[in-house]
């Protein structure tokens, strides 16, 4: 237990250790862990803020779609508006042509009619002298009478 | 046990109390000492080189630990060895940020390598008394004492270095202020300059010796208590084979280091088996005892469980004086940064 020369060696030891601590050893590992530390927080905020921005997303999302149906059921509301007034149109033209085609038909018909009496007339005349030679038994002279008959026969 | 066949039980105390010292002998020399009283005679002029030599090992153990741990310090995640130094230098980093209120780079790492060196210092002490010394008296090495901080030089020299840190910095700091604080402290008034400088300059100097004695004393002490628990090993030598076990019975007073050897081994397999699952607990714990029983017998027995019992206590006692001499360290050089 005698004080000696290990006094001062354990003093440089010491010195020795406390200098190779300061230099070597300490700020490094230091200097590593505030860093891990600062990007921890980092990651806490960066996910922190992906959390905002997520749920920011979602509200515009929600927004976007209300939006979108909005547009969309006015779409379609003209969409059945557009298709009514087609039918509509549809309709009024059907009826125009039906129109057309009936007035045609008839004024066919009465060109038909026209003609059918045009022809009768053509034909009374001679139908009606017939008949009478019928009725008289006797010969008509048709020149005589001809003149009669047309008159007759243009008051059909 | 110990020593040129220790005829009792006082001889083999302080065979383990003598430091291996080479030193300039009056008469040899250089030389180392051949026991307690040569050493004493070389006085100053000799150095403890078990002493320097374990302290200076676990210094370099502690530096390539965190040395290695730095190199592999990253941003990312910690593993293994990386975890447990960051958790030591948060530690302290946080006792050193509570305590200490100046602005300095140096004190952090100072604290760091006070505390992990002496908890080192006295770890050695948990080591069984016996082996290190019987192994390298085998190797022709007389004395050896493992745990530096039972060495007041070693405890002394820290408290020493950390002395002058305290002067150097009171100085830079404070100037001319450490000098009136020295002077004109308790009693501010010039005819009390004397018994001011007396007061302070006592103050001053118990600082050191009292961190230096405070854990030398501490380790010295828990250092004897595995001594004296040991001695009941060679107390059993004369009690036969109930005290004495079969290692009385087969040796007499010199037991051969094989025979313990032989226990060892035993006592390990048997754990090693229970490990396994080969065998349950309660058995293992019997068998062992059994084993140490028919060893040394039951003075061996009760002085291995009190050693077992002593040391998970002085777990305590040596982690709680590293850091006491760390905190102080710290308080000191704190005081010596406030500038009044």
């Amino acid at each position: 237990m005698n004080i000696n020369l290990t006094l001062f060696g354990q003093m440089v030891t010491f010195a020795f250790f406390v200098w190779f601590c300061m230099k070597f050893v300490w700020p490094v590992i230091i200097e590593a862990m505030e860093e891990r530390q600062k990007k921890i927080a980092d990651g806490l905020d960066a996910a922190d803020r992906a959390l905002r921005d997520l749920e920011l997303a979602q509200n515009k999302a929600t927004d976007q779609m209300k939006e979108a149906k909005q547009e969309a059921a006015g779409i379609i509301d003209q969409a059945n508006k557009r298709a009514n007034q087609i039918v509509d149109e549809a309709k009024q033209q059907a009826v125009a042509e039906g129109d057309r085609l009936k007035a045609a038909a008839q004024a066919d018909i009465e060109q038909e009619i026209n003609r059918a009496k045009e022809e009768l007339r053509a034909s009374v005349a001679g139908l009606a002298l017939a008949g009478a030679e019928k009725v008289l038994e006797a010969s008509i002279d048709e020149k005589s009478n001809r003149a009669l008959v047309d008159k007759l026969a243009a008051q059909l | 046990m110990a020593g040129e066949n220790p005829a009792s039980t006082t001889e083999y105390i302080q065979h383990h109390l003598t430091n291996l010292v080479y030193g300039n002998h009056p008469e040899n020399g250089w030389s180392f000492a051949h026991g307690a009283q040569e050493a004493a005679e070389m006085g100053f002029m000799a150095i403890h080189v078990d002493s320097m030599a374990w302290s200076i090992g676990l210094g370099v153990l502690f530096c390539w630990m965190f040395r290695t741990a730095a190199k592999r310090a990253t941003t990312g995640v910690p593993t293994g060895m990386l975890n447990f130094v960051e958790l030591i230098v948060e530690f302290i980093d946080g006792a050193v940020k509570d305590s200490f209120h100046g602005r300095n780079k140096m004190v952090a790492p100072l604290a760091l390598t006070i505390f992990v060196w002496i908890f080192l210092m006295n770890l050695m002490d948990l080591l069984p008394v016996d082996l290190v010394p019987e192994l390298l008296m085998l190797a022709g090495v007389n004395y050896q004492k493992i745990v530096p901080s039972t060495d007041p030089n070693i405890t002394l020299g820290m408290a020493l270095g950390v002395f002058i840190l305290m002067l150097y910095y009171s100085i830079k700091i404070k100037g001319t202020g450490f000098i009136s604080e020295l002077t004109m402290h308790p009693f501010n008034h010039w005819g009390f300059i004397p018994i001011n400088l007396f007061m302070e300059t006592v103050g001053l100097l118990a600082k050191p010796f009292s961190l230096g004695l405070r854990l030398f004393g501490n380790m010295y002490a828990g250092e004897m208590i595995f001594i004296l628990i040991a001695t009941m090993f060679a107390a059993g030598a004369g009690a036969g084979l109930i005290g004495g076990g079969l290692h009385a019975q087969i040796f007499g007073e010199h037991t051969s280091a094989l025979f313990w050897l032989v226990i060892f081994i035993l006592v390990c397999s048997v754990c090693g088996l229970n490990l396994k699952g080969k065998i349950s607990t309660g058995k293992t714990v019997l068998l062992c005892m059994v084993f140490m029983a028919l060893g040394g017998g039951l003075t061996a027995l009760g002085g291995g469980l009190m050693q077992w019992g002593w040391a998970v206590f002085h777990i305590l006692v040596i982690t709680l004086q590293a850091f006491i001499f760390m905190v102080l360290t710290v308080v000191y050089l704190s005081m010596a940064h406030e500038d009044h």
